[in-house]
């Protein structure tokens, strides 16, 4: 219960200060997982509009797929984009290890399907009614495809924010990619575990704290655009 | 008033693709060059390493990227050309790594000891026995559910599990076999030292660690040393550079630097004096001039790297 007390006393220490060192990780954690969500948002976005308007054979199977992957273990993700973009593997030659960039890699990975499976339930969402009226305005598939993405963009939205929320809390691929390196690729997850396993439980919370409070301005911000 | 929300989330993102520019930039500026070092979590948990770091930094313009391992992990990291240098202590599986290719110029830098580490009541017994003698008492006590005898070990492959092991073995014992799965009383952690040492102290358990690690951690700790002496507690931190000729793109000459700077009568002093105001000893002995103690050739101890 003490440690949990100094806990609070200590993150709003923290933050009221504006230790350099936590901003400084709350800073690369956001723009990392940020950068993730955009470059998942601009390849999962067109890949779901693509599946949810065109019929294909064994679509029912990969969307199931798509949503099988919701569950995707980050050690997995991790694992992966590890044998991948070590020196010893395919990727070795850029250098990406232990970067924030590699970070950026996996944390995509992860949030992809989730995103691409949000998106098409997004999509599917949309009103009958509307799609029946775009087609007899004789729209084309384009603009038939721009019209039904703009229609579902609240909940496009959610998923771009919830990929967000599943990118910046994640912390078994951040270790593993990222190496926990200070001042380099050390991000608020992986802080937290090097300080607990420090047992320095104060700076633990205090991090947790932040975390949670990025979570939720995030969620204001998505509230804010819908309410309008 | 459609397209503004729409908007709002593009400019968003946007910014978040520049900031990230920036700083990518910013880490990986081409002008300062980056030092890739794995190292033991001892010398990282210890913060010897980022007390060694800024003056290093500040001469050669460099940044240093370190990831904190175990030992094995760090011996993996190396194979795989993912390092520049590799800073661990296992002797056994360092001569492997050298015969196997991946690393070369070994130099050690420092070395002190390993301590059985334990409740102060000592509900084993093991108080003053030599090292093997307190494994053995620990495995029968434990094995019997003598009630408060736990051992928790690192269980991750680093440079400590590898001396538990070790001790194990000189008691009479197979590890895999014997010790592992011989039961509740024997946990792996498959955490660092420190992470070991809160685990330990959470559960009144005995466990084995770095004498440094274990100072740097004592405040926060109600476990104390119970046995301190022995020679197969010795243990000593060397550093080396992964083979430029296996592994492309190492960067030999930062990492030569590193070492030979690691090796320096300067260096050596600072290692000898680290953490003595704050915790009243010194956490690792310089092994400037103490090649015959650790039972290492001089050269690896003085020769600077080429």
């Amino acid at each position: 219960m003490n440690e949990i007390a100094e806990g609070f006393k200590t993150a709003i220490e923290l933050i009221v200060t504006l230790d350099p060192e936590v901003i400084e990780i709350s800073i690369r954690s956001i723009i990392i997982s940020l950068s993730a969500t955009l470059f998942a948002s601009l390849i999962a976005i067109p890949i779901g509009s693509v599946i949810t308007f065109n019929e294909f054979p064994g679509k029912k199977a990969l969307v199931n797929l798509i949503q099988t992957l919701y569950a995707l273990p980050t050690v997995l993700v991790g694992l992966f984009v590890f044998l991948l973009i070590s020196r010893a593997g395919p990727f070795g030659f850029l250098r990406l290890l232990f970067t924030p960039e590699g970070m950026v890699i996996a944390q995509t990975i992860l949030i992809l399907p989730i995103m691409v499976g949000l998106t098409i339930s997004a999509l599917k969402g949309v009103d009958i009614t509307i799609l029946d009226t775009l087609r007899s305005l004789g729209a084309s598939q384009y603009q038939f495809i721009a019209g039904v993405v703009r229609e579902a963009r609240y909940a496009i939205m959610a998923a771009v924010v919830l990929g967000f929320g599943r990118a910046i809390s994640e912390v078994g691929a951040a270790i593993m990619i990222g190496g926990n390196i200070r001042g380099h690729t050390r991000v608020l997850t992986t802080a937290i575990s090097l300080e607990t396993s420090m047992g320095n439980l104060a700076m633990s919370i205090a991090l947790g704290i932040i975390l949670l409070g990025i979570a939720l301005v995030i969620n204001l911000m998505l509230a804010y655009v819908q309410n309008r | 008033m459609k397209w503004d929300s729409q908007i709002v989330i593009i400019a968003l993102l946007l910014a978040g693709l520049l900031v990230s520019g920036c700083v990518s930039d910013d880490t990986a500026s081409a002008s300062r060059g980056e030092l890739r070092i794995a190292t033991t979590t001892s010398l990282y948990d210890t913060g010897l390493l980022d007390h060694l770091r800024p003056a290093f930094e500040d001469k050669y313009n460099a940044k240093l990227l370190v990831v904190s391992a175990g030992t094995g992990k760090a011996l993996e990291y190396g194979q795989r050309g993912d390092v520049d240098v590799m800073m661990v202590h296992d002797r056994a599986r360092e001569d492997t790594f050298i015969a196997d290719g991946d690393g070369v110029e070994r130099r050690v830098i420092a070395y002190n000891y390993f301590v059985i580490i334990g409740p102060e009541s000592d509900p084993a017994g093991i108080r003053g026995t030599e090292p093997e003698e307190a494994f053995k008492t620990l495995m029968t006590e434990g094995k019997a559910g003598t009630p408060g005898v736990a051992f928790v070990s690192r269980g991750d492959a680093s440079g400590t599990h590898a001396k538990e092991q070790a001790i194990w073995k000189s008691a009479g014992y197979t590890y895999a076999t014997d010790v592992q799965n011989s039961g509740n009383w024997y946990v792996e952690a498959g955490s660092g030292m420190g992470a070991t040492l809160v685990m330990a102290n959470e559960k009144e358990a005995y466990t084995l660690s770095d004498i440094g690690t274990f100072l740097a951690y004592k405040g926060d700790l109600k476990l104390v040393p119970i046995v301190d002496s022995g020679d197969i507690l010795l243990n000593v931190y060397s550093t080396m550079l992964i083979n430029p000729e296996k592994h492309a793109g190492i960067d030999t000459e930062l990492g030569k630097a590193w070492i030979n700077y690691l090796i320096s009568d300067k260096v050596q002093q600072e290692i000898a004096t680290f953490g003595v105001a704050e915790y009243g000893e010194p956490l690792f002995f310089a092994a400037s001039g103490k090649w015959d103690v650790m039972g290492v050739p001089e050269a690896e101890v003085t020769t600077p790297v080429l």
